[in-house]
Formats: structure tokens, C-alpha cells, sequence
């Protein structure tokens, strides 16, 4: 059935693979019919999904660099789209953002945009020049560009404190999601996702994550775009809900006046488990200050455009022409998910609010909420929690309190959708954690294995010995990452936004200034990075340690202060050193322009 | 002006308009997300602000990378700096 060269043949393989992906969904959806416990479908569907990425790990082992740094550069446009989405959507999108929604409303919108309109940069001002430059890695053109070992260390130091910060954050998804799934203590769970996140890409690299996050995309845009058409048909609200739910979210808007916002006590609040809360913010009023979203957005946009592990999905396609369309793709497969977060959040929100739908327990008596199947699940799980503050018997808004996540997790039960579809959820869930994972491993191995270990320590190593000290990069950074995840300290969401704002500060404007200021020299690319990353962590930690701030930047935006002092360093102390030489210029002048041989060669 | 100083000025221009563009529908409309709430614009129903954050700002985005690198392309024909076979 297959013949020829396997890129060749990817539409087919993949039409194959969604296939008998819904092929396994519909058995699963019989043997639910049949009888087989909630508990055991979800054992199948993470276990099954798993294996299959390991499969395809396994069979894209590699003993070539550039197959192991960049694929080969051979992914198709459409395809490289894919996986950059699926490497892009981190557990955070998938399990915590509708979540953030829910709860906090227009304010965390602003991440919609931040994390769709960094595209735009991405395409604009970077991912082409860096294709025609040729490089392994991101720091791997910062050394070219600027020349000198320090310039290509203060990268991989600004990057790797970045890509870390998120890893931790997606290993932390992988092993809530495992744990629930497949109903084991978090602190082994951590480690499960760890081993399935090795097997994907250890043994081929960027050429194995390329084929797993194709994969794990497939599986993850139906796992959330299935339950949400679903709901929405279930409860009447429309068949394309994207364009159909204006009446539920005017309805949500008359309900919260109704119900009203009550602000509950502090000495109420110390009996709710940590890390749940209850709803406190109106759905779609515009209730934050148009400073506040702008600079969520704005950090959002710009980290975009630094984080190494996205960059380096555009290092993969065949030209710079492919490049620059693959973002266009990427957005495009980001978009069906983003889109629908929102609608997610309204869906379950108006099937909990509303006394007129057989699932509402707003205004229902505490007793006999807590009598419901799904209560006592997802209680069980620390992820729901209900408790009469006022001691009138009834559920009030302020009295129900639920995690983030569990507006993904547990809104198909919810909805009374059968638990095949929650057991989905759970492998699209999986999904999204390992893939950024994967991405983010791979980023900072390959800045370790090849920048740091052949470029500045041993720049005679042969091929395999490179390639097994990237692999064993690869395994310490994953357990570094897994050990700190068991640690939680910082939530999934709230990490992940600090990672933007890490590599906004150190990166951005280096990499910028790199492709469209030829002036800029290697000194002002250090004092960006480190003065930059040095300040921003600076104004994270003042404020974390009961600062006041300024301006209204807050602990989620220090990436504005890291990238204007980048930006104000990086200047002056180009200004004030010699220009880049002759060579550097016309180095610039070629990466300019699509046509002719890239910077660095093929093999290097 | 030489031909390689010709593209970078038509591909600096194309960058000027892209992000004007962007600036707009990622920061400039939400200076006024309040008033934009209240307009009784209100497409598919929702209310403005929320809509643009939903799927307006989003959609733009998606099709403006596109209508860029279509752009783009055209102006690398026109000065010859177009990839060939072999090329990389």
C-alpha cells in the first residue's frame, strides 16, 4: 500500500493513522456499551496513544546530525504547521486555558491574542532569516551572527533558563493527566510521562519529535474539538457552536446578575482545597484595564517570537519559502484550538449555571449536589469542591469551586456525555503536555550537545560521540525537569507565562536586531541577553518578594522590563564599540535574501 | 541603488505594513475594549470586545501571515531572489 520514499507518502500515512485513530474510538465507544469501567477505557486510550508515539519514535532513529538537529530538512509546509502547533499547545493550552476563561474572563483573553499574534513576528521578522541562515539551534546563529563563544553562551544560558521554567510545567501536565487517567499517585506519574516523553525523542531527535507531534496534533485537535461540538449539540445551543453560542453568553451575563458575585471570606476560603476556585469574575465583560491585557498580550506576542523551541520547528522545512508559510499553517492549526477554548469555557459554565438544564447545580441544595456521580469523582480527584458558607442549604455561585483543568477534564462528564470522550480528553491532554515536552527537551539538549559541548568544548568530537552526548543531555534534562515538577512549585499556567517572559527578556531584541540592524555587534548582543535576563529575573524576584512594581507590571509581565533594558543595552553598547566587520555585513546582506546557499553548510 | 538594496527596501515596507496591521488588531483595538463592548456592532451576535478575542484578533492574524508571505514571494520574484533547486 505504501511505496516510495516516506515524506512522499505522508498524506497517505497520516489519512491511515486518523483513521484507525477513530477506528479505536468507536471500539471504545462499544466496549463502554459492553460494560468496560470508566477506569479502563482510560487506561486504553493513554496507554494506546502512548505506544503509538513510541512506535513512531522508534522508527525515526537517526545516526545523522542534521537528521537529528533538524530533520533533515525535508517536513513539508503543511505538515511542519502541525507539528509546530502541536509542539506550540502545551498542556496549558490544552488543559488549563479554557479554565483560566472560565474563571477569570476578559483578562485572561489576552493570552488568546498574545499567543496567536506572536505568529506574526515569528513569520515577519524571523523564521525566514533564520532558515536561510542555516543553523541547528537558535543559539547556533546568535554565535554565527555576533561571532564569539560568549555571545553563543549567553544564549544557550537565556535559553535554557526559559525552555526549563516551561519543561517543568509541561512534565507537571503529563503527570497530572497520567495520574488521573491511569489512577496512580502523581510522584510516579511524573516519571511515567517522563519515560514517554524519552521514548519519542531519543533515539531520533528532531526527525522523532517531528513525526510524534504530527501525530500527537491529530490526536489532540479531535480530542478537543469533538466534546465541544458535542455539548453544544446536546444542550441545544447549535450545531457549529464557534458562530451559535451569542445567546448562551448574553444568558451566562443575565444569570451572574442574578446569582451575583459574592466575595468570600478568608476564614471560608482556608477550608477549600488548594489550587480550586470559584467563579468571581463576569464571563464577557470587559473587566480588565485596557493596560493590564495589553501587556499580558504584548509579553505573550514577543516571547512567542524568542522561544528557541518553536524557532527551531521552522529550521526543518525544505527552503526559506516553505518556512514562512509553515507560520501561516502553524497559526492556522493553532487557531481551530484557540477558537474553540473560549466556546469550551461558555459551554461548560452555562451547563453548570443554568437551573433550566438537567445539569445546572447552581441554586440546586448542597445535598444533593454532593449526591452526584460526577461530584464525588472529580472530588475524590481534589479537583471540585462544594461547601455551604451561608448555611441556607443552597448552592450559590461563591460556593462551588472547581481547579482550572477540570473545566477540559471534567466538563464532557458533566454534560453527560458518555466516558469515552473523557478518556479522549485525557489523550489529547497527554498529547499536548508531551509534545511541548518533547520540543522543549530537544531545544535544550541540542543548544547543550551542540553549541556548548562541539562548538566552544570539543569542536573535533566525530558525529556518533556528538550524538550520544545529546542523548545523554537529553535524558538529565528530562529528569532534572521531572524532579523539580514533583517539587510544584508554581502552577502549570503561571509557569508557562513566565518562560515567555524569560525568553522575551534575554532574546527578542538579540534576535531581532540580528536580521534587521547590521550594526549590532557582538558585545551589544551580550549586554542584551545577560542584562536583559539579569533584570528581568531581578523584577520577578523584587515582586515575588512583596515589591510594589511599577508602571502596572506585574509578575506575569516582567518580560517588559527585561526586554527594555535588553533593548536600551543592546543599543548603546553597540553604539559605542566597533562596527561588525565586512564579513559579518555581508553575512547580514545574504540572509536577506532568499536565493543561494545558506550561511552554515548542510552538515556542520 | 543596487538590486539587492531595491528588495530590502520593498521588503522592509512589506514589514511596516504587516505590523501596522498586527499592532492594530493585537493592541490598538483593545485601548478601547470597554467602548468597543458597548457598540451595537455585534458580529454573530457576540459583544464586540469579546468577539475580537474569541475569533476576530485571531482569524486576522491567521490571514494576514498568509496575504504577507504571498506578498513576500512576489517581491523575491520580481528582483530574481527566488530559490532554485539546489540552492540549499
Amino acid at each position: 500500500m505504501i511505496k516510495g520514499k516516506f515524506i512522499d507518502n505522508l498524506p497517505k500515512v497520516y489519512g491511515l493513522y486518523t483513521g484507525g485513530f477513530l477506528v479505536f474510538i468507536i471500539i471504545m465507544a462499544i466496549a463502554e456499551q459492553a460494560g468496560m469501567t470508566a477506569k479502563m477505557i482510560g487506561i486504553f486510550f493513554v496507554s494506546f496513544t502512548v505506544l503509538i508515539y513510541a512506535l513512531i519514535g522508534w522508527l525515526s532513529r537517526t545516526l545523522q546530525t542534521d537528521a537529528y538537529y533538524v530533520a533533515g530538512r525535508q517536513v513539508p509546509t503543511v505538515f511542519n504547521g502541525m507539528a509546530t502547533a502541536a509542539d506550540w499547545m502545551s498542556g496549558a493550552s490544552f488543559v488549563a486555558m479554557a479554565g483560566g476563561i472560565y474563571f477569570k474572563g476578559y483578562g485572561y483573553m489576552a493570552l488568546l491574542v498574545g499567543w496567536t499574534g506572536g505568529y506574526v513576528l515569528v513569520a515577519s521578522l524571523l523564521a525566514p532569516y533564520l532558515r536561510k541562515f542555516g543553523c541547528y539551534t537558535v543559539p547556533d546563529f546568535i554565535g554565527t551572527r555576533y561571532g564569539g563563544n560568549l555571545a553563543r553562551f549567553s544564549a544557550v544560558v537565556v535559553l535554557t533558563v526559559a525552555s526549563f521554567t516551561y519543561v517543568t510545567a509541561q512534565i507537571n501536565a503529563t503527570g497530572t493527566i497520567a495520574s488521573v487517567a491511569l489512577d496512580i499517585p502523581f510522584e510516579i506519574a511524573v516519571y511515567v510521562g517522563l519515560a514517554s516523553i524519552l521514548m519519542c525523542s531519543m533515539l531520533g531527535g528532531m526527525r522523532a519529535v517531528t513525526w510524534t507531534q504530527v501525530a500527537q496534533y491529530i490526536v489532540l485537535i479531535i480530542a478537543y474539538l469533538l466534546p465541544v461540538f458535542w455539548i453544544s449539540n446536546n444542550i441545544g445551543a447549535g450545531f457549529f457552536p464557534h458562530f451559535m453560542l451569542a445567546d448562551e453568553v448574553a444568558r451566562i451575563a443575565e444569570l451572574e446578575g442574578q446569582f451575583g458575585f459574592v466575595k468570600n471570606s478568608a476564614a471560608d476560603l482556608a477550608s477549600v482545597p488548594k489550587g480550586l476556585s470559584a467563579i468571581s469574575k463576569p464571563h464577557s465583560a470587559v473587566n480588565a484595564t485596557p493596560w493590564a491585557f495589553i501587556s499580558l498580550a504584548v509579553c505573550m506576542m514577543a516571547g512567542t517570537a524568542s522561544l528557541p523551541h518553536v524557532m527551531m520547528r521552522y529550521f526543518t522545512t525544505p527552503s526559506v519559502r516553505t518556512a514562512r508559510r509553515s507560520v501561516g499553517w502553524s497559526l492556522f492549526f493553532i487557531f481551530l484550538l484557540y477558537s474553540s477554548a473560549p466556546m469550551l469555557a461558555t459551554l461548560s459554565k452555562i451547563s453548570l449555571m443554568d437551573p433550566t438544564l438537567p445539569t445546572g447545580i447552581i441554586g440546586k441544595s448542597i445535598a444533593e449536589v454532593q449526591a452526584i456521580d460526577w461530584y464525588q469523582n472529580w472530588n475524590q480527584a481534589k479537583l471540585m469542591f462544594v461547601s455551604d458558607f451561608n448555611g441556607n442549604g443552597t448552592l450559590e455561585l461563591n460556593e462551588f469551586f472547581m481547579k482550572g483543568s477540570a473545566v477540559v477534564l471534567a466538563t464532557p462528564e458533566i454534560a453527560g456525555l458518555p466516558y469515552v470522550i473523557s478518556g479522549l480528553v485525557a489523550a489529547g491532554g497527554m498529547a499536548a503536555a508531551m509534545s511541548t515536552a518533547d520540543g522543549l527537551v530537544l531545544a535544550i539538549s541540542n543548544a547543550l550537545s551542540h553549541d556548548v559541548y562541539y562548538k566552544i568544548i570539543n569542536p573535533k568530537a566525530e558525529t556518533a560521540k556528538r550524538l550520544i552526548v545529546a542523548r545523554v543531555l537529553l535524558v538529565l534534562i528530562g529528569f532534572a525537569g521531572a524532579t523539580i515538577a514533583a517539587l510544584e512549585i508554581q502552577g502549570i499556567l503561571g509557569s508557562v507565562i513566565w518562560a515567555f517572559d524569560f525568553a522575551m527578556s534575554g532574546l527578542f531584541f538579540p534576535l531581532v536586531l540580528g536580521v534587521w540592524w547590521k550594526r549590532a555587534n557582538a558585545p551589544g548582543a551580550v549586554a542584551g541577553m545577560l542584562l536583559g535576563l539579569i533584570s528581568g529575573t531581578a523584577y520577578l524576584i523584587w515582586v515575588r518578594s512583596g515589591g510594589s512594581g511599577f508602571l502596572g507590571i506585574t509578575q506575569l509581565t516582567f518580560g517588559i522590563v527585561g526586554a527594555a533594558v535588553s533593548l536600551v543595552s543592546m543599543v548603546v553598547v553597540s553604539l559605542i564599540t566597533a562596527a561588525p566587520d565586512a564579513a559579518t555585513q555581508k553575512m547580514v546582506d545574504d540572509v536577506r535574501v532568499p536565493s543561494g546557499k545558506t550561511i552554515l553548510g548542510k552538515q556542520h | 541603488m543596487s538590486k539587492q538594496e531595491q528588495h530590502w527596501e520593498k521588503t522592509r515596507n512589506l514589514l511596516f505594513i504587516t505590523l501596522a496591521i498586527w499592532f492594530v488588531f493585537s493592541i490598538g483595538i483593545f485601548l478601547f475594549g470597554a467602548e468597543m463592548q458597548e457598540s451595537s456592532i455585534r458580529p454573530f451576535g457576540y459583544p464586540l470586545t469579546y468577539w475580537f478575542t474569541c475569533q476576530g484578533s485571531l482569524a486576522i492574524f491567521v490571514i494576514l501571515i498568509f496575504w504577507f508571505a504571498g506578498r513576500q514571494e512576489k517581491i523575491d520574484d520580481e528582483f530574481g531572489f527566488t530559490e532554485r533547486e539546489g540552492d540549499q
